[in-house]
């Protein structure tokens, strides 16, 4: 499974070169976008695995990746203020050679979810997250709903999390809305 | 930058066959339709509009990553924004949301299932009531002390950090409605014209009070930090 890798990036140079050199190390490389504009609601098709981005497009990128998992690469070939840094979960330099490239993409794609895992999960919630989402419905914050059902504060935010991503349904009230469309309450 | 942002010498029909959803603005700065081939500076100047707040706005409206720069703020006349972000906020509210509001009366009444519909139209109507509260909370708080401001009254009742900390999101829930309408209504329903054009509406507005939110953040909140510094 080739993964999907998404280069946000101004320069065309800097793009064809970091294309071919991915290329070659065998990833699908997306149709390279330029500026972030309209990027954050695309993201939901174009179900990059890993993203690079130049930082100084980007100053708020939890912004852009509205909680997708997706793994981000910052594209450094100017000075860029460390604080920028600190959101990305690697640094690829200009000047880095296609070995150090290839190293830093393994790991980058080793630890993203693949899209096609993400993708098979569907809509369909597991049992557990069903019984969590029932308890949204109703109204309970989470420490309530973890003694409820006798689970970790920790173990149900995560469950939320994915309920939230597999449904698509952020709020208490659209998830309430979802859970009677589903007969799931009453 | 990389951008080529609007500028005053343009024609304002250039920048709307660009950007359609410009449009949208026109009306906030009591702009009428059938400027011809005018360029922007000389459709401003006709209603009374200063050129270069305008173009602020569409270009944030325009451009996600366009920010102007604290020099840009400081020496434009923002006496139009207050006005301005009202208009918006009676846009949403009397024309966007009635008319969402308007169109799930209609699936709701189709729903064969009264408890759903009961739920959804409750949906819709503690929204309304939440966009009223924010908006409210805007004008009477904020805007109020943007306006004392601006006439040189010093204001220490409030300030611009209360709303950075408490400014909510009002998409998230619109997003949320979209989701429900497409995805998950019973499947004869989401056939109805009244399904699908609602989804329209709500991108539409969401995609707005998106924009709303640039504006008031980048635009308005670092020029009322100007002027807290300033009028002491």
């Amino acid at each position: 499974m080739k993964s999907r890798i998404l280069i946000v990036e101004p320069s065309e140079m800097i793009v064809a070169g970091l294309s071919a050199i991915l290329k070659n190390l065998n990833y699908r490389v997306l149709e390279p976008r330029r500026t972030v504009d309209g990027l954050s609601g695309d993201l939901a098709v174009l179900r990059p695995d890993v993203m690079i981005i130049n930082p100084t497009l980007c100053p708020n990128l939890a912004q852009v990746l509205d909680r997708r998992p997706i793994r981000v690469a910052a594209l450094v070939y100017q000075y860029v203020e460390q604080s920028l840094l600190h959101q990305y979960d690697a640094v690829i330099d200009v000047r880095d050679g296609s070995n150090i490239i290839e190293g830093k993409f393994v790991e980058l794609c080793s630890a993203a979810t693949p899209s096609e895992a993400r993708g098979t999960a569907s809509h369909d919630l597991t049992k557990r997250e069903t019984a969590v989402l029932v308890e949204v419905a109703k109204g309970l914050t989470n420490k309530e709903i973890a003694d409820a059902l006798n689970l970790s504060v920790h173990t149900i935010i995560s469950h939320r999390k994915n309920i939230m991503h597999k449904t698509g349904i952020k709020s208490v009230a659209g998830l309430t809305v979802y859970a009677m469309l589903n007969n799931l309450i009453d | 930058m990389a951008h080529i942002f609007f500028e005053k010498q343009g024609k304002l029909s250039d920048m709307i066959t660009l950007y359609p959803n410009l449009l949208h603005t026109l009306p906030r700065f009591d702009i009428s339709l059938g400027f011809g081939n005018k360029t922007i500076a000389e459709v401003c100047e006709q209603n009374g509009v200063n050129p270069d707040f305008f173009l602020l706005i569409c270009n944030v409206y325009s451009f996600d990553d366009y920010l102007p720069s604290k020099q840009e703020l400081a020496t434009i006349d923002m006496s139009q924004l207050v006005t301005y972000l009202e208009k918006s906020h009676r846009y949403y509210l009397d024309k966007r949301i009635s008319h969402i509001q308007h169109h799930m009366n209609r699936i709701v009444g189709l729903l064969q299932n009264k408890r759903i519909g009961e739920v959804l139209h409750n949906f819709i109507e503690v929204y309304r009531g939440e966009v009223e509260e924010h908006f409210n909370y805007e004008e009477q708080n904020v805007y109020a002390h943007l306006t004392k401001l601006q006439q040189g009254i010093p204001d220490k009742a409030y300030s611009i950090a209360d709303f950075i900390s408490s400014h909510g999101n009002l998409q998230e829930k619109l997003e949320d409605l979209t989701q429900i309408i497409f995805k998950y209504l019973p499947a004869q329903m989401s056939a109805e014209d009244d399904a699908i054009e609602v989804v329209f509406d709500l991108l539409q507005l969401s995609r707005d009070l998106k924009k709303h939110s640039l504006i008031e953040e980048k635009i308005m909140v670092p020029y009322v930090m100007q002027l807290e510094r300033r009028v002491k």
